[in-house]
C-alpha cells in the first residue's frame, strides 16, 4: 500500500510484541519480503464483476499464464446490469458485451459465476457475506474501492486496480507496502431515527475525504460491539469515502453467529477450530495505532450531505458552513459544490424538494436496510412529486423482501421494487436521476454527475430517505420510526 | 509497460482539491472491454461544461504534463482513470497528494505522479494559466525543473523507479517469487477454511 498522500510517520512500537488486528493479518499473509522491495503478500480472495476485469484477463491470456487458483476467486454481474424485470436482455451494447465477456472468461477459466437468477446474483459487496465467502483474517481484494466493506468481519479488505486484478489471477498475490493504521472508536448509543450511516457520514464529516489516506481504519467501542454485522459492513464500506485503504472490525460472538450455517462458512466439524483461528487476529490490548480519533453518538443526529464530497454533510439541525469559516482550499471546494448542488451557506437542508429517493448499494441494499425502508413507508405513500426507487442488494435480499412481504408494502406506498445491482449508485445503466433533478440516496457517493449526468444527490440513512420519499422534501425520520 | 524518464512539456493546470475518479473519466464511458479509446473522454464533464476549461483552448494541445491540487484521483478504483490520462497523452501529473490506489495504478501504467511542497505545486498552478510554462521533469535524477531554472527534487519509491525506468511490471516480479508462493500457501492449507467452488 503507497503511503504516497500521506507523511511518512516513524514505525512504531518495534520493541513491544503488542499486535493490532491490521498487524496481524499483514504478517499472517507475507509471502517474502526483502529489502528495499514491497512485499509480495497473499490474497485469499478476489471478487470479479463485469467493468473491472476484462482487461485483466487480456493480460494474463496475452502471456500464456493460468489463473492461479479459480477457487479462491468468485465471479458476479451488477455494475451495469439491468434492474427491470426481463434484464437477461440488456440493450446496450457495451454492457451487453462486458457481461457476456465475464461470462465467458469465467467458463473458460473455471471461475465460480454467480449468474442471473442463479439465486446469488447480486452486488459483489452484499453477495460475499451472504455466501460465507467473507471470513476473519483473510485478506479480499476486489476492482472496486469499496471492497472495504468485507472488513465488518475482521478481514483486510481492499480496493485494486485492474492490473492488480491480473496480478491476483497470476500469482494470487500482490506487490504491497505494508500501510499504518487509524483507530476509530464510536462512543455511546444511537438516538431513534439514527444509524450506522450517520455515524460514518459524521466520521468523514470530522476528518475529510483525504482523513485517512494510507491507513488502514480499525472501528473500536461499545457503539460497535453493539452494531449487527449489516450495521458494521455499512461503516466499514464508506471507509475508502475518508482515503482509508480499508476499515475493518475484530470478530466476535455477532460475526460468528452471522457466519454459521453460510454455504461457504466452515464445516461443523471445522467450526470449533476456525472460530479460535479467527479469534487469534483480534488485536492486543496495549497495541498502537498511528492515529486515533473517537466519535460521540449520543449526541448524533441524522447526517445528509450537501456538496458534492460525502464529507460535505451536516446534522439535520445545523446549517451549511458559512463560506469564509472554511480554509482557503476548503472554501474553493465547498463554492463549487454549493454551485452545483443549488444551495447556499448557513441553509438548513430540511426541506429542501427532492424528485428522486434511491434505496440500494452495498452500504445500504440489504435486508435490515429494507426492512428499516418498510417499516417507514407502511401505511404510508411515497410523494406525488417523487420517484422512489428500492433496489435489493443481491437476489438473496430480493427473495427475503418477497417472503416477508416487503415487496408489498414498498408496492402499495408507490416505490418501484427492482431487480438487484448497483443501479442508481453509479448510473451505469438506465437508472439515472435526470439533469438537474434531486435525488436523496441511501448510496455512498455524491460525486458530481456520479447518479446521472447533472443529477444532485443528497447522501443520507435508508430512512432518512424514506421520510424524505414520503414528505417530498429532506425530513428526518424521527417521527416515522 | 514503456520505459519513462524525462518529460519536458508545457504544463496544462488543474486548480482543483478531491478529483474523483468520476470526474476522470465518468461511469458511462466504462463500458469498454479493452484499454484504449478512454482519453477521448477524459474530464469529459468539465470540457462539456467549460469552454474555458484547459483541455478546451487550443494553448494546451500536447500538454503532457498535468498540474493540480491535493488528493487528486480519490473515490472510485477505476483503472480507468489512467488509461483516460495517458490515452489522452499525460505522461506526469503532479500534485500535492493523491490517493493510495489511484497511486498505485499509475505506475502499472507509466504514469508518473510527482508530489511536490504545496507552495511550488501553488506556484505552478499559478505561473501555467498562461500556456507557455515549460516544465522539465526527470525521474532519474527526482528532478522538477521550472522555466526561470529553479529546481525541485521530489521523493519516488526506488523499486518504483527501477520499474519505470526499465519498463517492468509486477507480474514478473512476483512470478520470480513462485517457489515462495507455493511453500506459503502450502503452510496456509491448514488454516484455510474458504473455497469458493460450488458457489
Ligand atoms: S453499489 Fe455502488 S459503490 Fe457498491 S459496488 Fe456497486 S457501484 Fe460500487
Amino acid at each position: 500500500m503507497s503511503a504516497a498522500a500521506t507523511k511518512k510517520a516513524p514505525e512504531k512500537s518495534s520493541k513491544a510484541t503488542a499486535k493490532n488486528i491490521v498487524q496481524k493479518i499483514w504478517d499472517a499473509h507475507v509471502v517474502k519480503q526483502l529489502d528495499g522491495h514491497p512485499c509480495v503478500f497473499a490474497i485469499d480472495l478476489m471478487l470479479l464483476h463485469e467493468v473491472t476485469s476484462a482487461q485483466a484477463f487480456q493480460l494474463i491470456e496475452s502471456r500464456n499464464i493460468e489463473v492461479f487458483d479459480p477457487s479462491r476467486l468468485l465471479a458476479t454481474i451488477d455494475h451495469s446490469t439491468p434492474t427491470r424485470q426481463n434484464r437477461w436482455e440488456i440493450y446496450d451494447e457495451a454492457a451487453r458485451t462486458q457481461v457476456e465477456t465475464l461470462r465467458n472468461n469465467c467458463k473458460k477459466h473455471n471461475i465460480p459465476f454467480l449468474d442471473f437468477d442463479s439465486g446469488k446474483q447480486g452486488i459483489v459487496h452484499v453477495v460475499g457475506p451472504e455466501l460465507g465467502v467473507t471470513q476473519p483474517g483473510m485478506t479480499i481484494v476486489c476492482g472496486d474501492s469499496h471492497t472495504s466493506t468485507h472488513g465488518a468481519f475482521g478481514a483486510l479488505a481492499f480496493g485494486v486496480g485492474t492490473s492488480e486484478v491480473a496480478h491476483v489471477m497470476a500469482t494470487g498475490c500482490l506487490l504491497q507496502k505494508k500501510p499504518q493504521t487509524m483507530r476509530v472508536e464510536f462512543k455511546g448509543r444511537f438516538k431513534k431515527g439514527v444509524y450506522a450511516k450517520d455515524a460514518i457520514l459524521k466520521l468523514i464529516g470530522e476528518i475529510g475525504v483525504g482523513g485517512a489516506n494510507g491507513h488502514v481504519i480499525e472501528y473500536v467501542g461499545e457503539a460497535v460491539r453493539a452494531m449487527s454485522m449489516e450495521e458494521r459492513m455499512t461503516v466499514c464500506n464508506m471507509s475508502i469515502e475518508c482515503g482509508a485503504r480499508a476499515g475493518l472490525i475484530a470478530p466476535d460472538e455477532v460475526t460468528f453467529k452471522y457466519l454459521k450455517g453460510r454455504a461457504h462458512a466452515p464445516s461443523a466439524e471445522k467450526w470449533d477450530e476456525a472460530v479460535a483461528f479467527w479469534s487469534s487476529f483480534a488485536s492486543d490490548e496495549d497495541s498502537n495505532f498511528d492515529k486515533s480519533v473517537t466519535i460521540d453518538l449520543d449526541k448524533l443526529e441524522p447526517i445528509v450531505t450537501w456538496g458534492t464530497n460525502p464529507a460535505q454533510n451536516v446534522g439535520l439541525s445545523e446549517r451549511i458552513p458559512k463560506l469564509d469559516t472554511l480554509v482557503d482550499n476548503e472554501r474553493a471546494v465547498a463554492v463549487r459544490a454549493l454551485e452545483y448542488t443549488k444551495l447556499k451557506e448557513q441553509q438548513t437542508l430540511e426541506g429542501t424538494p427532492v424528485e428522486w429517493a434511491f434505496v440500494g448499494s452495498c452500504t445500504n441494499g440489504r435486508i435490515e436496510d429494507l426492512r428499516i425502508v418498510a417499516n417507514v413507508l407502511k401505511g404510508r405513500k411515497v410523494n406525488q412529486n417523487v420517484t422512489m426507487y428500492v433496489v435489493p442488494g443481491s437476489e438473496a435480499v430480493m427473495k427475503q423482501c418477497q417472503d416477508e412481504g416487503l415487496v408489498d408494502i414498498f408496492r402499495e406506498a408507490g416505490a418501484d421494487f427492482r431487480m438487484p445491482g448497483c443501479s442508481m449508485c453509479l448510473a451505469m445503466n438506465d437508472d439515472q436521476v435526470p439533469p438537474g433533478k434531486r435525488c436523496i440516496s441511501s448510496s455512498n457517493r455524491n460525486f458530481v454527475g456520479r447518479q446521472g449526468p447533472e443529477s444532485i444527490t443528497h447522501l443520507a440513512s435508508p430512512a432518512t430517505v424514506a421520510a424524505s420519499a414520503i414528505a417530498g422534501c429532506i425530513k428526518s425520520p424521527a417521527e416515522y420510526v | 509497460m514503456h520505459k519513462v524518464v524525462t518529460v519536458k512539456s508545457k504544463a496544462m493546470p488543474l486548480p482543483m482539491k478531491d478529483v474523483d475518479t468520476d470526474l476522470i473519466i465518468p461511469a458511462q464511458f466504462l463500458t469498454s472491454i479493452s484499454k484504449d479509446g478512454y482519453g477521448a473522454n477524459l474530464f469529459r464533464r468539465m470540457r462539456d461544461n467549460d469552454a474555458n476549461f484547459p483541455m478546451n483552448r487550443k494553448e494546451f494541445d500536447g500538454a503532457t504534463i498535468l498540474v493540480t491540487d491535493s488528493n487528486f484521483g480519490c473515490g472510485s478504483s477505476r483503472e480507468h482513470a489512467v488509461w483516460a490520462l495517458t490515452g489522452a497523452g499525460f505522461k506526469v501529473v503532479i500534485a500535492k497528494s493523491f490517493s493510495d490506489i489511484f497511486y498505485n495504478n499509475s505506475a502499472k501504467n507509466a504514469l508518473l505522479l510527482v508530489i511536490l511542497p504545496d507552495k511550488v505545486v501553488d506556484q505552478i498552478l499559478e505561473a501555467s494559466k498562461g500556456a507557455d510554462y515549460e516544465v522539465t521533469v526527470n525521474l532519474e535524477t527526482q528532478t522538477v525543473t521550472l522555466p526561470d531554472g529553479t529546481e525541485h527534487k521530489f521523493e519516488y519509491d526506488q523499486f518504483r523507479k527501477h520499474c519505470m525506468l526499465n519498463g517492468l511490471d509486477d507480474i514478473e516480479y512476483i512470478r520470480s517469487h513462485a517457489a515462495d508462493i507455493q511453500e506459503f500457501r502450502t503452510r496456509q492449507e491448514q488454516n484455510r477454511y474458504m473455497s469458493t467452488r460450488g458457489a
